[in-house]
């Protein structure tokens, strides 16, 4: 894991400034199938390698970020305010 | 005693004479001595025990990587075990003790251990002490745990204090010698800012130990003159006593500071260490490199020690090792150490080469015997003679110290702590630092350099173009002119045949060549599964001298190149760091921050106890004179509740602030009940789920005006809900205009609950409260008498009639005197936590006792509150799955036992009357109990199958933990005014 996230926001922090909630999924539309809502409550890929998580700079700006990072290599390619991640040509 | 300090060499301070003890006898060193070389001054070469075989030792290296001379240093608290003597800094009054030996250094029971070893090879004690396995616990275990072994802890508080800091940087450099110089240097010329760091207690590194000439001063010299310049610049720090013992990401590095390990008295105001995270844009590893043991029979008798601890001791501190000394070598090191011993007056009896031949100097008068070999030692607690061997012929050369030199390994352990393997290199025959990347470079002779001036030119050359690649304009160093530079070449040699002893690789965990070969025949044929087997390369000095030779010694057994059987892991810590430095202030009572509500002192003089409730110190209950113990207070507070009126803290509920146009249909969505039409100046009972369908949790929420929300949460979710308004509010409706503050801290909140509430807090409070214009339900900002602005929310956590008054939180100690002073006449009394809960059981109001993240709405009598006409909010869709609408799901009932006198406690299993207790019989659980006043007998809260179609039912109270069964009824789970008469009032 990486010893230092730079926020979007806040500069360069170390990782205890933040804490972590889990992959980034969006929430479906409450009208979608059962199936889709089971898939998003209950099931996760567990993914080696690159992928995007939700951090809570909870000890900064208290804003929700998308962390774009290998969590085998721990490089850290991104970290986008979840306001804005996703939204990009939507 | 003989004394072994030389004349006037090296660089200790000899106008500072400094005594200390060793196991009880009194020495005299000098500032700047480690405690070895003080030692070793006085003719104490024996300084320790062997882990397993309790075998005489004495330091065979001058530095970190000492796995001989650990001593336990300082008394009582202070006390610490395991200290390296070789960079133990000496300081007057320094108590040292030896380890592992009873009942003494010299006389060693345990020493029986080294008769025994043919029994007590690798891996003896898995095989030994296999039956009966019961014994392995109670027997086997201690006792060999007591004969092998390190010190002993001091079983006492550590009484000094430790930090931590961050740093940062430019470039950090670690390591003080010629190249970390330069480096620092180069850098800090530059304007750079520069971290040097060094394990040692002077700056200079290997310098201080060199006898070459450096810019025609000698290299200790030219270190001070650099240091004195690096002083200068404001750009740079200096950090000796501090080691980098660790890597981690994104170029942040972990080093231990040993503020005042060097001090006698140390300062109350000081740290003791100081642990550093530095993150550094850039780093150079100058770390040096790390002179191998030789491995031959009898290589472990304490004065067998490496030739460049021998010419450290000679040159730095002014020691002779020894009075007659012999050198055993594969390189050019053994003949400059000859040489060096031989300028200071020490006598070298021989040099005995393991090579044919080799271009290198031999002193004067120094006999050499090429390809020559030593296969024995004479002697017990101090070496005496040594068996040189050459084509068959022996013969026995008295000496009282042996130098040996077995080449060179890079010291790369902080390069490859990130997955990265160091690198076999034929031509170098070491292990070299990986190419980690152009952020953290090795530099000298961590990067396989193997002379001074090359060295000094290598950190200058890599810094330069490191501050260059960081916009600096750094220039090109001068390197100065290094002479009687010596050749440190050398033809590895990993076993010296024909051992008539045990040849030892790892000393401090006595492993020998005969325990490699054995792991080797058993199966453990890889590095990994050797160390472990063997141990080879385990316990404080992690194989910091002995895993090459390890690796060598295993590759020639096997016929292959070091290169196919590579290096074990590295990992931080590279030496031994306290938990004291790791824990930091984080200690004690300061190891988590405690919460006072605002309302503390008012409970203290009003004579609260007080519990721990997560961070914060909550009133707990208020005894009074006469009162035998805690249930006399709460019996007795509950009653007044119901009778007069009581005034409680309820601070620590979460507040929270909630602002916007879109707050209204934000908390539509966050809760599962209806928010969107909550008028002004009115509070709301809310249930919010998880997006599983789960209660997440519950408290009021009031409106004050359209755009502005206070919401109170339970005390011990208050920052999980904030951070779930957060992340629905910026991930899930982002376009919703809602903004939220958290308001915990900054309201004083008490709770009057009981008839007499509102005739005492009229008193108080200006505004009209009557029924009619502040009813049940409503939330308002109010003026108290003498114009303080306040809020009040008619809201009851008790079944009393009650109000919540929320005043500015330094206003709340003077606020709750106020109420206190109006009610006397009504009776007024403060009430805890304790009764608290009983007043909310009595009524059957939940908490996260009921609310454990596995029951839903329904479960708990809230079914009507989901609002599923509502197109969304938090756990919507999930509550409508079958398994959560099931008719047989645990449900909220009452108990009461079927006899009074009896009681049962929460965490109780429920039972048909006759099942026998099992999973498949299980019923329920009781979920909270307490004695009740107003009933006069026990109750309780409890989650039962299909619970509300069975009151009545008799049931039984199965508690297997405690032995006990009770038989209960089954009732509605509001014991005390269920009309909800009281609330209205």
């Amino acid at each position: 894991m990486a010893s230092l996230i730079t926020c979007p926001h806040c500069g360069t922090r170390p990782k205890e400034e933040f804490s972590i909630r889990g992959t980034a999924l969006g929430r479906p539309h409450p009208a979608v199938s059962e199936e889709d809502w089971h898939r998003y409550v209950y099931l996760r890929d567990n993914p080696k390698g690159r992928y995007q998580e939700y951090w809570h700079h909870a000890a900064g700006c208290r804003r929700w970020l998308v962390v774009d990072r290998d969590n085998v290599t721990h490089d850290v390619f991104g970290v986008t305010d979840a306001a804005t991640f996703g939204r990009v040509g939507e | 005693m003989t004394s072994y300090r030389l004349g006037n060499a090296g660089s200790v301070n000899r106008g500072q004479p400094l005594t200390f003890t060793f196991d009880g006898k009194n020495y005299k060193g000098f500032e700047g001595d480690t405690l070895a070389s003080g030692l070793l001054a006085n003719d104490q070469m024996l300084m320790g025990r062997s882990f397993k075989y309790h075998r005489p030792r004495g330091p065979v290296t001058a530095g970190s990587s000492e796995p001989n001379a650990l001593m336990t240093i300082g008394t009582g608290a202070r006390s610490e075990p395991n200290v390296r003597a070789t960079v133990a800094e000496l300081y007057n009054g320094l108590t040292a003790v030896s380890q592992n030996r009873w009942p003494s250094l010299t006389f060693d029971v345990g020493a029986v251990n080294g008769l025994l070893s043919p029994m007590l090879g690798a891996g003896f004690y898995y095989k030994t002490f296999m039956w009966p396995a019961a014994l392995w616990e109670k027997l086997y275990e201690p006792v060999i745990r007591r004969a092998a072994g390190l010190g002993k802890l001091a079983m006492q508080a550590d009484p000094d204090r430790y930090e931590k800091s961050w740093a940062h940087c430019d470039l950090l450099v670690i390591g003080s010698g010629p190249t970390g110089l330069m480096a620092a240097l180069a850098a800090g010329r530059a304007g750079a800012r520069v971290i040097l760091v060094d394990e040692g207690f002077r700056l200079g590194g290997s310098l201080l130990s060199e006898s070459a000439s450096i810019g025609g001063v000698s290299p200790a010299d030219f270190a001070a003159a650099m240091i004195e310049e690096l002083e200068a610049l404001p750009n740079v720090t200096l950090m000796p006593r501090t080691t980098v013992f660790g890597w981690y990401d994104d170029m942040v590095f972990g080093a231990v500071e040993r503020v005042q390990k060097h001090v006698g008295t140390p300062s109350p105001d000081l740290p003791m260490e100081r642990l550093w995270r530095i993150a550094a844009k850039r780093a150079i590893l100058a770390t040096g490199s790390e002179e191998r043991p030789l491995v031959f029979g009898g290589n472990d008798k304490p004065g067998v020690m490496t030739a460049s601890a021998v010419r450290t001791y000679a040159n730095r501190y002014g020691v002779a090792a020894g009075g007659k000394i012999a050198v055993f070598t594969n390189g050019g090191s053994g003949y400059r150490t000859a040489a060096d011993l031989v300028a200071a007056g020490v006598d070298v009896t021989a040099i005995i080469d393991a090579r044919a031949q080799s271009a290198d100097a031999v002193p004067d008068n120094v006999r050499v015997i090429r390809n020559g070999a030593v296969v024995s030692t004479k002697g017990r607690k101090r070496l005496e003679a040594l068996i040189a061997e050459r084509s068959g012929f022996q013969e026995q050369i008295a000496c009282d110290a042996l130098a040996m030199a077995g080449g060179w390994s890079p010291i790369v352990h902080l390069m490859c702590q990130r997955g990265a393997k160091p690198v076999w290199s034929d031509e170098a025959q070491a292990f070299l630092a990986p190419d980690v990347g152009a952020a953290f470079i090795a530099a000298g002779s961590a990067a396989g350099q193997d002379r001074i001036s090359a060295c000094l030119k290598d950190g200058a050359t890599k810094a330069v173009a490191l501050a260059r690649e960081l916009g600096f304009a750094a220039y090109e160093m001068n390197i100065p002119e290094v002479e009687g530079e010596y050749d440190p070449a050398f033809a590895p040699i990993w076993y010296v045949p024909g051992a008539r002893d045990k040849a030892f690789v790892d000393f401090q965990n006595d492993v020998a060549v005969s325990d490699l070969g054995l792991a080797q025949r058993e199966g453990f044929r890889h590095i990994e599964h050797t160390k472990r087997y063997t141990t080879a390369g385990m316990a404080t000095d992690q194989g910091k001298l002995g895993n090459v030779a390890t690796i060598g010694i295993v590759a020639g057994m096997r016929g292959v190149s070091p290169a196919a059987i590579g290096t074990t892991t590295f990992r931080p810590f590279y030496t031994p760091v306290s938990f004291g430095a790791l824990a930091g202030t984080s200690r004690s009572e300061h190891a988590a921050p405690v919460r006072t509500s605002p309302l503390h002192d008012w409970a203290k003089k009003n004579g609260a106890t007080f519990v721990e409730a997560g961070l914060w110190h909550r009133s707990a209950w208020f005894p009074r004179e006469g009162e035998k113990g805690w249930r006399d207070s709460v019996d007795r507070e509950v009653k007044n509740v119901r009778r007069n009126a009581g005034l409680c803290d309820v601070s620590t509920l979460g507040k929270i602030e909630i602002f916007g146009k879109g707050a209204a249909e934000f908390l539509n969505r966050i809760y599962c009940n209806n928010f969107l039409k909550l008028p002004v100046g009115k509070a709301r009972y809310g249930l919010m789920l998880r997006e599983d369908g789960m209660i997440f949790d519950d408290g009021t929420t009031s409106r004050l005006s359209e755009t502005h929300y206070v919401m109170t949460t339970t005390t011990a979710y208050a920052a999980e809900v904030m951070s779930h308004l957060e992340f629905a509010s910026q991930t899930f409706w982002p376009e919703l205009d809602v903004r939220f503050v958290s308001s915990t801290d900054q309201w004083a909140q008490m709770s009057l609950a009981g008839p007499k509430a509102r005739a005492i807090i009229s008193r108080v409070v200006e505004d009209d409260i009557s029924d009619a214009a502040f009813p049940y339900l409503a939330a308002k900002p109010v003026t108290l008498r003498g114009g303080l602005k306040a809020r009040l929310f008619r809201i009851s956590f008790s079944g009393e009639l009650a109000f919540e008054l929320a005043v500015p939180a330094g206003y709340g100690e003077a606020v709750a005197d106020a109420l206190m002073e109006a009610g006397k006449d009504e009776g007024i009394c403060a009430y805890g936590v304790e009764a608290l809960n009983v007043l909310r059981i009595e009524k059957g109001f939940i908490t996260h006792n009921e609310i454990d993240g596995r029951t839903t709405p329904d479960d708990l009598g809230y079914g009507r509150m989901l609002a599923m006409q509502k197109a969304d909010f938090i756990g919507k869709r999930q509550s409508s799955r079958f398994g959560l609408t099931a008719a047989d799901r645990m449900q909220l009932v009452g108990l009461k036992p079927v006899e009074v006198d009896k009681e049962f406690m929460a965490g109780a299993h429920l039972l048909k009357e006759g099942a026998t207790p099992s999973m498949a019989n299980d019923q329920g659980w009781v979920s909270s109990v307490c004695h009740s006043p107003t009933l006069g007998h026990v109750i309780g809260l409890a989650m039962l199958k299909s619970g509300r179609e069975r009151y009545g039912e008799k049931i039984v109270v199965w508690d297997g933990l405690r032995g006990k069964e009770v038989a209960a009824a089954v009732c509605p789970p509001v014991f005390a005014d269920p009309d909800n008469r009281k609330l209205q009032e």
